[in-house]
């Protein structure tokens, strides 16, 4: 029977919920709205509904992988366990006082967000390691029983255990722990040395305390969800996509579900680097633009960029610093309140703003006529001729492009002295250029020029922007995929299996141990393998090695990766040499005679990549059929063009459009800018390049 | 291309806004001092030809916006402009033409596009060492404070000034850290050079001109808006504060008129002995930026955003002090600025600005070495930590103030965990100080509690920068003050507020940093506040009796119910 393995992605988003199937009968795929009560619901009716399209039943299915928003939105909504913090006495208000400063330096008003935990919710207690993890105070077993029949007694489910200097000594915690384990059974623990064992206090603590808020819950859910597809027959292996990329197993999902945050997203960038692979490109920025906000990734040699630590549920217009901290791995994406939604309002300085706030489905744009009275970037969109009224969304949805003018004249026109023409072009314009300055400084950050790059954009409403946004960045091709609509479900199907550990330890390379550093990468190694070796006992497994350096005296580290043969013999004056090419590459010129020294290791342990059948190269091109024309607002001109209009339907490998041209399908519309030509690729990838 | 459109220019300003931002990220990632990349005390800019600054990073640092406004200005003079040529990098501490003190370093690099000037790149870091005294108040006149750095050439056309980088090295502690973050502010600015011209090359500008008139003449109309629908008025503000050895008076008048703005600090009082003073430039950065904050705080900096609002001092008072005044600790006072600016304001636009606040920074900075009173391990060693630390901010007319969180200074605090892989030394405590923030309405913010010590084997020394020991934040409307600051060994001797002091062998140093000042009656808390503050423990059961009038069945009650897990 399972002979021919088939399998099911499963993407739980806010608004919908994407299920895809793929086996020898090729790939299928719905979307169900997500139902928050029990959101296993929608993944159940998703799954009968492609099993019926492909014609086969769940139980054939062999293996199941699953992404979700429901821990991020856990964290964002401040729906989790009640949880209690242990910490080291003298340190109860990390998570409080934060940077202790505030990332908005004009506003006489702000707020900071609460922390996780309410203040009697963290327990302190007496014990103390110094940096090099030499015991400075014991832990008093006694004082720790007390402390645990406390929590106990005060109904606490989840308990996160965070002592100072733990990364490097986890014996305190493990004290704790096994007080808990033996007083308080049923109340789930996570220690910092566990979740996180990475320095920096404030960020390892708040990552501790938001996987233990949400373990309860994400445990039963993914327990229920289990059961309930067991008991419609699929009784398959089920796994778990995470934020740094790759799957892992239920079980190990349910013990850290802090690593599921962004998994969406991180499932999105996976099905751009398979895209990448199948094209054979290997400088690629992805761009993700759905209903409210926008992704953008940068993904090298088809592997997308990950970093170790990030911030979710940003309180403050998306603003840095408005969030709370996660140090997991992670794939490296900027998101901003720039989406389809996104409202534009006239400032101060008579200047046009986007987003971030936005008209979400309900009312929506004003164009959807459904008392919603507010420019968002849809009805901009539409005034320039980017969307066709009577075809959005598959006809489902009629547009009214006399509401979106007037909300655009009431909100922008007047109070500029511009037509709505003129406010929608400078909606777009300004959206555009939020996004593709996002671009830019995620591009510095990583000393990357985006002229060598090719873009890949997916999500609803990114192929109504990315032709403007190529233009901005001076970027030559452009590669629209299909299935863009469930690109993050296709995503988990082409993830590999994969876990990576993190540990901070000091080290200079004037006082290099080479001994030292092999057990440290050994040890790191064999935990992640096995976290691998839980959901593939056999598949040949690959490792990635890196370590953080930088100049003795400088606070932000640059990854420095390793060959397997430069980690099994590491040495001084190799690793100086990396760190050296690395740092020239970002900053232009490196510091003579300044000590280097290594922070943090890591070893990301994978299964192979999927295979990649690469798309064949296309012969003759053609002229694809036309139906009519429209006006199409050319913002690099600032003048209105005549667009042919064609339907991807239409489009058969070579068949080809020059711009200015638009490309209709069921779920958006691919814009071809003046300056652009495009073309079908034979995996009916549309390609768009510079004339 | 012909004249950009509107929208095209609006464009243009969101990308220079952008531009500087990525320059001053670039210099978090290069730096090497403390205070650049952990505290965020930076600032960077661009200018057009005249020297008038167009865009300014967002930092943790109010204390630079007007002085970078300045500098460029000063540059262009002392070096001349026809003098400048592509490669060209310059450089200065001069307090009074850069930023305040000589620990400020400031890099300005002209930019050229396609063989013309067209602009400049200005950038400025807190560096930690200059030589001289070292970083604190003790020093007489500035030529104590350190290695004094006129406006010159540090790169000419491409070749650096090996002379000059030699003398730097011979007359600093950390020579190697200097010239590192010297070179990262050079860097920071070539990275915003480069953006520049790509924006330039996009959009077909052969100079920033047209860009230029558009920000000005659209930041100027804003902020003449916001001030022209004040009422009119004058009103006078005064706070007394610490000082070093004796106390200081800060006085101030201001006056909303049409078009302009100006505080006129007439009755402050004079220089100190102490390295404590403040250059006008650091006073006016912050009594425009207490301003902004309060009228005008989404209108970006730049020359026209800046200049309505007007300054003036009489010479050589402690907020203009001239050459060769000693104004290491500049901030000090300068942080103290803009809640004096406010208790004028209050006056004129009343239940808009919040109350006192812990006001200055409460860093410190531990010289650590081996014990002299017993023969020390082998491990011991020396080594210099600097901290940065914040106390409660003043409760505002609509919110309770917030706990340990910097005002008017926006930089960051380090992670104990860093400081103390950075040097011997240990961090017992660091967390919320109950009962500091001021009674009121709304309560003052938190001030916190700090108890610093060293590994086995090493005695230090403690550079303490503290106010607010003897005055602390004052209420507004009827709200309580905000906790003092209090200073100690662990076995009970006293300490200063500011100085260096010994800390022997064993002994640990315990702080507690000042509040907030309440903001209304407390009378009129609302209950359910209370109780949560009572809750957490951010009040104790006897300041919820005392200042806010629970009863003791109540306390006792909302104590255990916390204790049983029951939120607020």
């Amino acid at each position: 029977m399972a002979d021919t393995p088939i399998r099911l992605g499963a993407d739980i988003g806010g608004t919908f919920t994407d299920v895809v199937i793929e086996g020898p009968f090729g790939q299928q795929s719905t979307k169900v709205l997500t139902t928050y009560d029990a959101p296993e619901n929608a993944i159940i009716e998703g799954m009968h509904r492609v099993c019926a399209a492909a014609g086969i039943v769940p139980s054939s299915i062999t293996q199941i992988i699953h992404g979700t928003t429901l821990a991020t939105n856990a964290l964002i909504e401040r729906r989790g366990a009640k949880t209690a913090l242990i910490t080291t006495q003298g340190f109860r208000d990390v998570i409080e006082m934060r940077t202790e400063s505030r990332f908005e330096q004009y506003d006489l008003n702000l707020t900071l967000p609460d922390p996780l935990l309410p203040r009697n919710f963290r327990y302190t207690v007496k014990e103390r390691l110094q940096a090099d993890g030499k015991v400075l105070v014991d832990i008093n077993r006694a004082e720790v029983e007390a402390l645990v029949d406390e929590i106990r007694d005060a109904g606490f489910e989840s308990v996160a255990v965070g002592l100072l200097h733990a990364y490097v000594n986890d014996t305190h915690e493990q004290v704790v722990a096994d007080v808990l384990a033996e007083r308080a059974p049923d109340i789930m623990v996570s220690l910092s040395s566990e979740v996180s064992p990475q320095m920096r206090e404030y960020e390892r603590f708040n990552t501790t305390i938001a996987n233990a808020y949400i373990k309860p819950q994400m445990k039963s859910y993914l327990g229920r969800l289990r059961q309930r597809l067991a008991g419609d027959g699929a009784d398959c292996p089920i796994f778990l996509m995470h934020s740094g990329g790759g799957i892992i197993s239920l079980e190990n999902a349910a013990d850290f579900p802090v690593r599921l945050v962004e998994s969406g997203p991180a499932g999105g960038a996976v099905f751009a680097a398979n895209i990448a692979a199948r094209h054979g490109i290997d400088k690629v920025l992805s761009f993700d633009m759905g209903g409210t906000t926008a992704k953008i990734c940068l993904i090298k040699n088809q592997t997308p960029k990950t970093a170790r630590v990030f911030e979710v549920a940003r309180t403050y217009r998306f603003k840095k610093g408005s969030g709370m901290p996660i140090s997991i791995p992670v794939i490296d994406m900027v998101e901003i309140g720039a989406g389809g939604g996104s409202l534009a309002h006239v400032d101060a300085l008579r200047q046009i703003r986007v987003g971030p706030e936005s008209a979400g489905s309900e009312p929506g744009p004003a164009c959807y006529g459904r008392g919603g009275d507010r420019p968002a970037v849809t009805d901009a969109d539409l005034v320039l001729g980017k969307l066709d009224p009577a075809n959005f969304a598959a006809g489902t949805i009629p547009l009214h492009p006399e509401t979106s003018k007037s909300a655009l004249m009431e909100h922008l026109g007047r109070p500029l002295g511009m037509d709505p023409a003129e406010a929608a072009f400078g909606v777009a314009e300004v959206v555009d250029e939020n996004m593709a300055n996002a671009a830019r400084v995620h591009a510095v950050e990583n000393g990357e020029d985006l002229s060598e790059y090719t873009m890949i954009a997916f999500g609803g409403a990114a192929p109504l922007h990315a032709g403007r946004l190529c233009e901005k960045l001076g970027i030559d091709r452009l590669l629209v995929p299909t299935g863009a609509g469930v690109g993050s479900a296709i995503g988990f199907l082409r993830a590999p299996f994969s876990f990576e550990a993190n540990r901070t330890r000091y080290m200079q390379l004037k006082g290099f141990d080479a001994q030292a550093v092999k057990s440290i990468l050994k040890e790191l190694q064999d935990e992640a393998t096995a976290f691998v070796r839980t959901c593939d006992a056999d598949a040949p497994i690959l490792s990635e090695v890196k370590c953080y350096m930088r100049y003795a005296g400088q606070g932000w580290e640059i990854p420095v990766p390793l060959t397997a043969e430069q980690a099994a013999n590491p040495d001084a004056d190799t690793l100086l040499q990396l760190f050296e090419t690395e740092y020239a590459a970002l900053f232009s010129r490196t510091v003579a005679g300044m000590d280097v020294e290594i922070t943090v290791w890591s070893v990301n342990a994978t299964t192979p990549p999927a295979d990649v059948t690469p798309a064949k190269a296309v012969g003759a091109t053609q002229a694809v059929p036309t139906h009519g024309v429209r006006d199409l607002f050319d913002p690099a001109t600032g003048t209105v063009t005549q667009a042919v209009e064609t339907k991807r339907a239409d489009y058969s490998a070579g068949f080809s459009v020059e711009g200015p041209a638009v490309i209709t399908e069921e779920e958006t519309t691919v814009i071809v800018p003046s300056s652009r030509r495009a073309k079908a690729l034979a995996d009916a990838t549309i390609e768009l390049v510079l004339k | 291309m012909t004249q950009p459109s509107q929208v095209q220019f609006q464009v243009m300003w969101n990308r220079l806004i952008s531009v500087v931002e990525e320059q001053a990220q670039a210099l978090v990632r290069t730096a090497f001092s403390t205070s650049v990349r952990e505290a965020g005390d930076l600032s960077a800019g661009v200018y057009d030809t005249q020297g008038q600054m167009l865009a300014q990073a967002v930092t943790g640092t109010p204390g630079h916006v007007n002085a970078m406004a300045d500098a460029v200005a000063h540059f262009m003079r002392r070096i001349g402009v026809d003098t400048m040529a592509e490669g060209d990098v310059y450089i200065t501490n001069d307090p009074w033409e850069g930023t305040g003190h000589l620990h400020d370093i400031t890099i300005v690099t002209p930019s050229f596009h396609q063989g013309n000037f067209v602009g400049f790149f200005a950038c400025t870091a807190h560096i930690v060492d200059i030589g001289g005294r070292g970083f604190g108040a003790d020093a007489q006149s500035v030529y104590e404070e350190g290695l004094y750095i006129p406006i010159m050439r540090f790169i000419d056309q491409g070749t650096v000034d090996d002379t000059l980088v030699r003398i730097i090295r011979a007359n600093v502690r950390e020579p190697d850290q200097l010239i590192g973050d010297i070179y990262a502010l050079a860097t920071c600015n070539d990275i915003g050079h480069r953006r520049l011209v790509e924006m330039m090359t996009e959009f077909g500008l052969a100079d920033l001109n047209g860009i230029a008139d558009f920000i000005l003449t659209n930041s100027r109309r804003a902020t003449l808006e916001r001030i022209n629908a004040l009422a009119q008025g004058s009103a006078h503000g005064e706070m007394v504060i610490d000082g070093f050895d004796t106390p200081v008076t800060l006085r101030v008048r201001v006056d909303i008129e049409q078009d302009r703005i100006l505080t006129d600090w007439d009755g402050t009082s004079g220089l100190d002995k102490k390295g404590i003073n403040v250059p006008l430039v650091y006073t006016k950065a912050y009594a425009c930026y207490a301003l902004k904050c309060a009228i005008a705080p989404d209108i970006p900096n730049n020359a026209a955003s800046l200049a309505p609002f007007a300054i003036t001092a009489p010479l050589n008072s402690i907020v203009n002090a001239v050459h060769p005044a000693p104004v290491a600790l500049r901030h000090v006072i300068g942080h103290f600025v803009p809640d004096t600016v406010y208790a004028a304001l209050d006056q004129l636009l009343p239940n808009l600005v919040p109350a006192e606040g812990a006001g200055c920074l409460c860093n410190f900075q531990v010289s650590l070495r081996p014990r002299t009173d017993a023969p020390a391990p082998p491990h011991a060693r020396r080594s210099e930590v600097l901290t940065f630390n914040s106390g409660g901010s003043g409760a505002r007319p609509g919110l309770d103030g917030m706990n340990a969180t910097a005002f008017p200074s926006g930089v960051m605090t380090m992670p104990v965990e860093a400081t103390e892989n950075a040097g011997p030394v240990i961090i017992w405590r660091k967390e919320l100080r109950p009962d500091s923030g001021g009674a009121g309405r709304q309560r003052g913010g938190l001030g916190q509690y700090m108890n610093v010590g060293a590994q086995d084997g090493h005695e230090f020394d403690i550079q303490a920068m503290f106010d607010r020991v003897h005055h602390p934040a004052r209420g507004r409307q009827g709200g309580a003050d905000g906790g003092p600051t209090t200073i100690a060994l662990d076995d009970g001797t006293p300490m200063n507020g500011k100085g260096k002091q010994f800390v022997p062998h064993g002994r640990i140093v315990e702080m507690a940093f000042p509040g907030g000042a309440g903001y209304g009656l407390a009378a009129d808390r609302d209950a359910a506040q209370v109780r949560k503050d009572l809750a957490g423990g951010y009040i104790t059961r006897d300041a919820a009796i005392r200042d806010f009038a629970m009863t003791a069945a109540d306390a006792d009650d909302v104590i255990a119910r916390a204790k049983r897990g029951e939120v607020f």
